[in-house]
């Protein structure tokens, strides 16, 4: 699975959480990996770029979460 | 700017021979809304008796999930210079060494995107920054990050790593703890920044077992110095203490934890087997005594403030390891602690939290290492680890 597919699956992962369960990076981690047969490296690396577009954030609440940023 | 809010019962903290956080509060509210507003605010706290701030939520800098702690006032519309009023974290010196020319430009730089308002340092070991509102985020940690600073931890992060002055200042530290604590920041970089963990971990770095940072009490891993040889005695200054005052039975002999020294008025000696290196003696008596031979490190794990058992000190793990550039015994121990916190940890529970639900056992057949009657669970406790059955082998000869 190359990068942009893998990015597109942890972002569509963490839209359908959003609501319902928040998800702490070792969750995205595991399940992703687990998913598309990747290393938790290899998701880590995505997860980043993500996070330095701005596609995705951090949250904190009682606990560090990444979640989709708000609508401005 | 507009005269200060009236504060009668935050005046009252400004009596006394003390420096006041109020005087400092209001020498900023001088010439900072923010800080007016921060004033006002607490004088309201104080009439009413409750607190009207909220934290966390939704903020920071682009690719960092730490450094920033989201603060929001809960009356906006009163005071809305600090409607949001966010606390930034900058990655402190090792050591805390820092010149004069780097904390005016900080200061510069903070009076014009901030309260003006600091703590140096915050109980992290931090540079805190008090008080910011989401705007001005990104354009301070620009012109921080352009002169070569970085934000610390928080979070579910690795917390910006500490230690005492060590070498540097003090002639009693058994390891390079500045050089550990800079090693360890650039490590793990990742874990620092970008929040991976159940929850919190931070790592304190102690030259000796005095500890002049608490490590002991604070910090997830807590990296102590300590020797392993004998303590070497000066007869003729044990005499010379003695000669000024020092009561070397009471003061000393008498204070060992381990009872390991004796003292008959002429010549004091130490049964260095039985001896803990908890630096009691060689602190009192720095003249006479020194630890000789081979230096190194005391590995603990699982202090923490309380929360949800309570507070709990850190428990020997490793009893001694060699500490020298660049560090990979280390380094590739604590990759397996949070490996094991990954694979095991619950939401919001620390390092020491797990061991203690899981076991001693566990935690060591996980990380790989082998039981040791030293891994005691507080001072002068039992040994906290608990034996299978098939590996109780009768010994043939009792």
């Amino acid at each position: 699975m190359d990068k942009e597919e893998l990015k597109q699956k942890i972002y569509s992962l963490v839209e359908q959480s959003m609501g319902k369960k928040k998800l702490k990076q070792s969750d995205i981690e595991k399940k992703i990996s687990e998913e598309a047969g990747v290393t938790r490296q290899d998701v880590k690396a995505a997860l980043k770029e993500l996070i330095d577009e701005g596609k995705l954030i951090y949250t904190y609440f009682g606990g560090s979460f990444v979640e989709i940023p708000p609508k401005q | 700017m507009s005269e200060l809010p009236k504060t009668p019962l935050l005046d009252e903290l400004e009596k006394g021979p003390w420096p006041s956080f109020v005087t400092e509060i209001k020498k900023a509210a001088k010439k900072n809304l923010m800080a007016k507003d921060e004033l006002a605010q607490l004088e309201k706290s104080y009439t009413d008796k409750r607190g009207y701030w909220k934290h966390g939520g939704i903020v920071g800098v682009r690719g960092y999930g730490a450094g920033v702690i989201g603060r929001y006032s809960s009356l906006p519309d009163q005071f809305p210079n600090v409607a949001n009023f966010h606390t930034v974290r900058i990655n402190s010196i090792a050591g805390f060494f820092y010149t004069s020319d780097a904390i005016k430009m900080m200061c510069d730089i903070w009076d014009k995107y901030g309260s003006g308002l600091t703590n140096f340092h915050g109980s992290t070991g931090d540079i805190i920054l008090l008080g910011t509102n989401t705007e001005n985020l990104e354009p301070l940690f620009a012109e921080f990050s352009s002169r070569g600073w970085d934000l610390g931890g928080s979070g579910s992060a690795m917390r910006t790593p500490s230690c005492c002055v060590g070498p540097a200042r003090c002639e009693w530290s058994n390891i390079d703890t500045l050089d550990i604590t800079y090693s360890i920041t650039q490590e793990f970089q990742d874990e620092l920044h970008r929040p991976a963990f159940p929850y919190k971990f931070k790592f304190k770095t102690a030259g000796c077992a005095v500890d002049c940072i608490a490590s002991i009490a604070r910090a997830d891993c807590s990296i102590i110095g300590t020797w392993k040889g004998n303590i070497a005695i000066d007869q003729d200054a044990v005499k010379w203490y003695e000669k000024n005052g020092m009561n070397i039975q009471e003061e000393i002999v008498n204070r060992c934890p381990t009872k390991c020294m004796s003292y008959d008025g002429k010549t004091l000696k130490i049964n260095d087997e039985d001896c803990s290196r908890c630096m009691h003696c060689i602190a009192k008596m720095t003249k006479a005594l020194k630890p000789t031979g081979e230096r190194g490190a005391t590995i603990l794990i699982g202090s923490k403030a309380p929360f949800v058992i309570g507070a709990t000190l850190s428990w020997v793990i490793i009893p001694f390891m060699k500490m020298e550039p660049p560090y990979t015994e280390l380094k590739e121990f604590t990759r397996k602690v949070w490996e094991y916190w990954d694979e095991y940890g619950k939401n919001r529970e620390r390092i020491g939290e797990l061991i203690i639900r899981r076991g001693m056992r566990d935690f060591l057949e996980y990380v790989g290492i082998q039981p040791d009657p030293r891994m005691v669970k507080e001072p002068r406790r039992d040994p906290f680890y608990f034996w299978k059955e098939e590996e109780l082998v009768p010994n043939s000869k009792l």
